[in-house]
């Protein structure tokens, strides 16, 4: 039968026996697991017993939910401050490295380094030095200078910025990287056009390196926002003995899955916000990708 | 030599498979379960070489998982006929559990009720249900002031606190300030978020004259004049009398491991890490007392107990296994061990148990321990946090602060009641 097959026909057999792999891995892994926690999210189940129907009374519940929107707003907050800050003070450096020639390499691995370190190893350093007298090393220095101490974590307000900093400072590597890839990719000869007719550096700026990064933009943006709209290890390990506190001003959505699901047990409801998450990550990504692509 | 070696090697292996053999033709194997950890792993393995001994037709198979997989592993295992015979779980699971239909009751001819109820510490009583007990205990827990025996001698201090109010007093003497007024030393550690929230549910509020909860545990009553005087007292030792700080050190254990706390409330599992502590020395004494002289205890602990797999010849063996890890010989090796408390006075209160300078003051403490029956602690705790939380960040008054506590714990306790 596979004889008689043309040798187009037979090369598409063999696409699909090489793509049965990796489809089956999806299906498996993936939608499998994305299909059943949609199912489990219309129902009851403590993961020891029986799981029962229970419609649609978890989203009900989520809806009526205090610690839940307020969760909402602290993961959109992630977003909005992370998102942007991170953008621009990447590509800041990244504008301004691709000029540098001096160490060049060893400047770039400076700001690598912290991509590549452990999250969880750099939140518990960070936690550190936010600590006040006499163990943290920002509040020491305060104390030494003479000025009030500043309480980091154990506030209402300061807690979700102080969290994040690190937070962008570990992701900085990374879009410098990609930064400085898009920015060797522009083509000289638009900036010696520009050097040739006598332009200012910031018309070169707004003109030419901005709307040829748009691609790189748009990669790095929607890249970012899943980033921070995931955000969990910065927060579990800084807060660990009051997990997304003081009084939920930190928690975002994946720790309060985390919490109902393997604290409370409680897996339709965790379910439910499971699927919450993944809408609001479809939403904001077709969003992003709608706003930023070319006209 | 090597010959040699690799010669009886070969023996003894022979001979030990004849013997496995030999003995394999009558015998029950049964299963028990446990979550991972050293000295209980150990522990365990001593306990089942003495049973088998003992019941040499009985071989036990000890399998652990690590403590984040347990509950997960045990739930998938049982009801498909795999997994233990004989199952070890946390206290405050137990309503999962039975409504599972992962357990069965202990049998009343081997375990009858009332002569349970006698010999174990009260507390136990928590696992009754009518004529039966559902699960027992080898070793429990419960609490005990640590403090840091230098800090006492630099400071002249003699002897530890009896009362609260001494507590307080000693606590002034051992805190330490910079020129600008932050703490550098605490006289005693505080945070919900490690032990105080059992300090305060199960001793402070019961010391002010309340009873923190009322229908076994289903109904929140710390919301009266004893809550907000024992919230007060709480609240008052970092406000008033400034002895404390909430987060110094991050975490109340850090602070008094390395030095800069004096009296520190935290469980008996504390004293195996406290004696790794290089340099510090400490001394335990009980949980200090109100000026009534009432003392009261929290205690947890982990059971063992028959699952719904277990039939026939393995349940006559599940039983007499059980039998075992719950005697006198158990529960000492336990405590050598473990350092975990025995749950039965007889052998809690020997002498050399009750008068041992460190088990002693956790083993006094469970005469008048009661313990909590969580539906899910680590939210229950998180509101108690969240209460001290809205005080010392948001300055919220104790009255608020507590009537907000006890309507959320409220609400956690009737939904989990309303599904299970």
């Amino acid at each position: 039968m596979y004889r008689n097959l043309t040798i187009r026909q037979k090369q598409i057999v063999w696409a699909w026996a090489f793509l049965a792999i990796p489809v089956l891995f999806y299906v498996v892994i993936r939608f499998y697991p994305t299909g059943n926690a949609m199912l489990i999210s219309l129902q009851n189940w403590n993961l020891l017993g029986d799981r029962t129907w229970a419609g649609l009374d978890n989203y009900a519940k989520l809806m009526q939910d205090e610690v839940f929107w307020k969760v909402f707003k602290n993961t959109f907050v992630y977003l909005l401050i992370g998102t942007p800050v991170s953008l621009v003070i990447s590509f800041i450096i990244a504008y301004h490295l691709d000029r540098v020639r001096f160490m060049h390499g060893f400047i770039r691995m400076l700001y690598f380094l912290p991509f590549m370190t452990s999250a969880v190893a750099m939140a518990w350093v960070w936690r550190g030095f936010y600590q006040p007298v006499p163990v943290g090393l920002f509040n020491n220095y305060l104390a030494a200078a003479g000025i009030p101490q500043i309480e980091f974590l154990r506030s209402t307000t300061n807690a979700l910025p102080s969290i994040l900093a690190p937070a962008v400072w570990a992701g900085l590597g990374f879009q410098i990287i990609i930064f400085m890839a898009g920015l060797r990719a522009i083509p000289r000869s638009y900036y010696e056009a520009a050097r040739i007719d006598g332009v200012p550096w910031w018309t070169v700026l707004f003109e030419i390196t901005i709307p040829l990064l748009k691609p790189t933009i748009v990669f790095i943006v929607v890249f970012s926002s899943i980033g921070f709209l995931r955000i969990f290890d910065h927060v579990f390990n800084m807060t660990s003995n009051d997990p997304g506190g003081p009084l939920n001003s930190t928690k975002p959505l994946v720790l309060m899955i985390y919490d109902t699901a393997f604290n409370a047990f409680d897996m339709g409801y965790a379910s439910a916000q499971t699927v919450v998450l993944f809408l609001i990550l479809l939403i904001v990504s077709l969003i992003q990708l709608r706003i930023l692509r070319d006209r | 030599m090597a010959k040699f070696g690799m010669k009886s090697w070969l023996l003894g292996a022979a001979a030990s498979i004849a013997a496995f053999a030999g003995s394999a033709a009558n015998a029950v194997e049964i299963e028990y379960w446990q979550y991972f950890f050293d000295a209980r792993v150990a522990a365990m393995e001593q306990l089942i070489e003495n049973f088998e001994a003992a019941n040499p037709d009985i071989t036990v198979k000890m399998t652990h998982f690590p403590y984040a997989d347990y509950r997960t592993k045990v739930a998938a295992a049982i009801p498909a006929g795999e997994g233990p015979d004989v199952v070890q779980l946390f206290y405050g699971w137990l309503n999962d559990y039975k409504a599972a239909q992962l357990i069965q009751p202990l049998p009343t001819d081997a375990f009858p009720a009332d002569q349970v109820s006698a010999d174990f510490f009260p507390m136990v009583g928590a696992m009754r249900e009518g004529d039966n007990y559902w699960a027992l205990p080898t070793a429990v827990r419960s609490l005990a002031l640590f403090y840091n025996e230098r800090l006492f001698d630099e400071a002249g201090i003699d002897s530890p606190p009896e009362t609260l109010d001494e507590m307080i007093e000693i606590a002034k003497k051992l805190t330490k300030a910079d020129g600008a007024g932050n703490l550098t030393q605490v006289g005693i550690t505080a945070g919900m978020n490690a032990q105080d929230h059992h300090w305060f549910r199960e001793v402070l509020v019961r010391q002010m004259g309340g009873e923190p909860y009322l229908d076994d545990y289903h109904t929140v009553n710390y919301n009266s004049d004893a809550g907000v005087k024992a919230i007060e007292f709480y609240t008052g030792l970092a406000n008033d009398h400034k002895v404390t700080a909430f987060g110094f050190m991050d975490e109340p254990q850090a602070a008094f491991k390395a030095g800069r706390a004096g009296m520190h409330i935290d469980g008996s599992f504390r004293i195996g890490s406290l004696n790794k502590t290089r340099g510090l020395k400490w001394g335990v004494t009980e949980l200090p007392a109100n000026a009534a002289g009432e003392r009261f205890n929290y205690s947890s602990y982990w059971v063992n107990a028959i699952t719904t797999k277990a039939e026939g010849e393995k349940y006559d063996a599940a039983v007499k296994f059980m039998q075992y890890v719950t005697s006198d010989e158990a529960m000492q090796i336990w405590l050598d061990v473990v350092g975990e408390l025995p749950a039965k006075p007889s052998v809690g209160l020997t002498d050399s148990n009750a008068n041992n300078p460190v088990f002693g003051p956790f083993i006094r403490g469970l005469a008048y321990a009661n313990t909590t029956k969580f539906a899910n602690e680590s939210g229950q705790r998180q509101i108690l946090m969240d209460m001290v939380q809205r005080m010392d960040i948001e300055g919220q008054a104790a009255t608020d602060a507590i009537a907000v506590a006890a309507e959320a714990e409220q609400k956690l306790l009737d939904d989990y009641y309303a599904s299970n």
